[in-house]
């Protein structure tokens, strides 16, 4: 055992933990963040969107030296069948402003510079260090961390769960259950490399304007799942996830899909020539509201994915994560202010901020969401795009049939297909999840 | 007893790419390593210490962020780091590097002690050369023991050392006196990872950083390009190799499919041994 002991131990160095870590250390408390990665990021797995408010709240001026890669000017969502896509697009110049709201990054870039401010801040960041069980005292309050170093055991006043989405650490003491294949999507992603002046005529794109593409449709075969295209400044990351508990009962694999969305017309030119130089996978935490664990006990709080804290329905995930983060820093910081002990009475004041924070406030609004999505995921992601298509054809098609009885074609297919009854009870319950 | 290793960050080469069209390596996001070999010297030096007490000191030369490097070879249980670094040293070729890493030895020994042996890798990976080792014992008067494979004894009474060398078609078993310096073969040992403890310093350890003039350097025309008298005339990529690999379909001659296979693509050997052939 360690004879030094710390405040507090942040296990994890992603957005939240660096987020946890890094408002803790500008209060003056001495931390440890452990991390299993040869250097922050180094492990991390994302798009990645950053979202600029949510870091703004850490770090003010990040914008001076952070490895931002382009700011985000325009919006496209696809709804997608095997040959087609019906898009919807946004742009507009107002995104070309001088503090941008979203910027695309590359996390094994940017969390080592998010990691370097967590150590100027005063904490102490150890890498290559797993944390592989929770101490706790006689009383099941959590007192420190084993890890998987020579006398390896630490102590400390409380932990900051920021470990990610598969928690070991907390479901092995006990404080949470393993996520389960329906609130988890496994998602794949390749690194597509390319000259930055060839991005920028793909995409319509000029200086360090960016562009996001979601798409959705029978890309996931079915199952609950999005593809997505994120323009960098020399490579494009793109990728597709899916429910893993549709993974299972489809029986498709992750790289078939990946293999699919690339090779779809309306994405094959877009990444043609390019080089792949990296593949990566991750699970995404998609259970929403009903999935969210116990979010505080004696001695620990637990924040960003390990806490399932995603909006699967807006794609934001490391905002949440960084907001989490944030707000139980801030939890811990005033207990201890108080001189009060780390008990879970003190520290479900973390639950209350996170509760009145637009964390918990937009995963309510969505709870029912998840469930309709994997329960109606044929008509939802496989259904609909290719109804949706046919008619945008049937539209678009100048062959000499008439209007109305080409309108009537599009509405009897989808009658066809749905029945009126099914296309109601879709609406009501989309609409019913959505409010 | 003082032991101190030379370690060098390098790129790590599985992921270096070259240009395609400028020709020249391209570092920038390639990853940095700490050169392997220095590694299997280090814990050596980290073993003998263990054994016979003493401490150990890790130097290097290079860019600011060698420091890395250093810190890792701390996390390891290394006791002391030094960083030489200033834009004098930069472009230095292996007599330009011994010239200031040997100056850097004399001046931690003045400040540190004398090390008892000076460890290095047997070369390293960016350069390939394994002329550092040799070159900082040379300016420097010590004895050197290359391509060590294993330090077999050590007598601190005495002042001696014992080690097998490998030499080609052997193993050489050499004593030789203290100080001196050893550089290490890959495979004999494995790095070890640091206990808590050693992590811990390591995350808030003071590497000490020298420019040249606090190294001691007083001849800095000795230093860096200035000091270098091997000029790259040129960096290229190999030329990509045309010959592609056929597959032969195994049937029931497969010598026979294989030697007509090697006869269509080379012609003139089936008249050479053809003509071999009739000689005999």
């Amino acid at each position: 055992m360690t004879a030094e002991t710390f405040d507090i131990i942040v296990v994890g160095a992603g957005m939240a933990g660096n987020a946890a870590a890094l408002t803790l250390a500008k209060h003056g408390l001495k931390v440890l963040q452990l991390e299993r990665g040869e250097y922050p990021g180094s492990k991390n797995v994302q798009g990645a969107i950053l979202y600029a408010d949510m870091l703004e709240a850490l770090v003010a001026n990040f914008r001076q030296d952070a490895p931002l890669e382009r700011h985000l000017v325009e919006q496209r969502f696809w709804m997608m069948d095997d040959r087609s896509h019906t898009g919807l697009h946004y742009r507009s110049d107002d995104f070309n402003e001088e503090r941008p709201n979203r910027y695309t990054i590359i996390r094994a870039q940017f969390d080592r510079w998010f990691s370097q401010k967590v150590r100027e801040a005063g904490a102490t960041v150890l890498c290559e260090t797993t944390a592989t069980e929770l101490m706790q005292d006689a009383n099941g309050k959590v007192v420190g961390v084993r890890t998987d170093r020579a006398d390896g055991e630490i102590h400390a006043g409380a932990v900051v769960l920021a470990e990610g989405v598969n928690g070991l650490l907390g479901t092995r003491a006990g404080v949470r259950k393993r996520p389960t294949p329906d609130t988890v999507a496994l998602a794949v992603k390749e690194m597509h490399f390319l000259p930055r002046e060839v991005i920028e005529a793909r995409f319509n794109l000029k200086g360090d304007e960016g562009l996001v593409i979601e798409a959705a449709g029978t890309i996931s075969r079915g199952m609950t799942g999005m593809g997505f295209i994120y323009t960098n400044k020399e490579c494009i990351s793109l990728g597709i996830g899916c429910l893993v508990a549709h993974f299972t009962s489809t029986g498709e694999t992750p790289y078939g899909l990946l293999d699919r969305f690339k090779r779809h017309p309306s994405v094959a030119p877009l990444i043609e020539g390019s080089e792949v130089k990296e593949y990566a996978a991750h699970l995404i935490p998609e259970g929403g509201f009903k999935a969210i664990p116990q979010l505080y006990g004696e001695g620990w709080v637990v924040v960003g994915d390990a806490a399932q804290l995603n909006n699967a329905m807006h794609r934001e995930g490391s905002n949440l994560a960084m907001t989490s983060g944030r707000l139980a820093a801030e939890a811990i910081i005033q207990v201890k202010s108080r001189g009060a002990p780390m008990t879970a009475t003190n520290l479900s004041i973390y639950k209350t901020m996170l509760d009145h924070s637009f964390v918990i406030r937009d995963l309510r609004k969505y709870k029912d969401m998840p469930a309709l999505m994997h329960t109606y995921s044929r008509n939802f992601f496989l259904t609909y795009p290719e109804l949706v298509s046919e008619s945008m054809q049937n539209f678009l098609r100048v062959d000499g049939t008439p209007k109305a009885e080409k309108e009537k074609q599009s509405l009897n297919s989808f009658v066809k297909s749905r029945s009126w009854s099914g296309l109601l009870g879709d609406a009501v319950r989309l609409a019913r999840a959505w409010r | 007893m003082h032991l101190l290793v030379c370690i060098k960050q390098v790129p790590d080469s599985g992921q270096i790419r070259v240009h395609p069209v400028t020709n020249t390596i391209m570092r920038q996001g390639v990853p940095t390593i700490i050169n392997p070999y220095d590694l299997f010297a280090l814990e050596a030096a980290l073993e003998l210490r263990d054994q016979f007490g003493g401490e150990v000191t890790v130097l290097t030369m290079g860019p600011p962020s060698a420091e890395d490097s250093l810190r890792k070879a701390l996390t390891f249980g290394a006791d002391r780091a030094v960083l030489l670094t200033d834009r004098f040293f930069a472009g230095a070729d292996t007599l330009a590097t011994t010239y200031a890493l040997a100056t850097a030895i004399r001046r931690i020994s003045s400040e540190f002690g004398a090390p008892d042996i000076v460890f290095t890798g047997k070369q390293t990976i960016d350069g390939d050369t394994a002329q550092v080792g040799p070159g900082i014992a040379k300016r420097l008067g010590l004895f050197q023991l290359t391509y060590v494979g294993k330090i077999s004894a050590l007598d601190l009474h005495a002042r001696t050392i014992d080690v097998e060398r490998r030499s080609e078609g052997g193993v050489q078993l050499l004593r030789t006196r203290l100080p001196c310096l050893v550089t290490m073969l890959e495979a004999t040992n494995q790095i070890r990872r640091g206990a808590m403890a050693d992590a811990l310093r390591a995350a808030r350890a003071t590497i000490l950083k020298w420019s040249a003039q606090q190294a001691g350097v007083d001849d800095i025309s000795q230093c860096g390009l200035r000091g270098s008298p091997t000029v790259v005339k040129r960096v290229f990529a190999p030329a990509a190799r045309n010959e592609k690999a056929t597959m032969i379909e195994p049937d029931e001659q497969p010598a026979e499919a294989l030697i007509n296979a090697i006869f269509r693509c080379r012609p003139a050997l089936e008249i050479e041994l053809a003509a071999l052939a009739r000689g005999y």
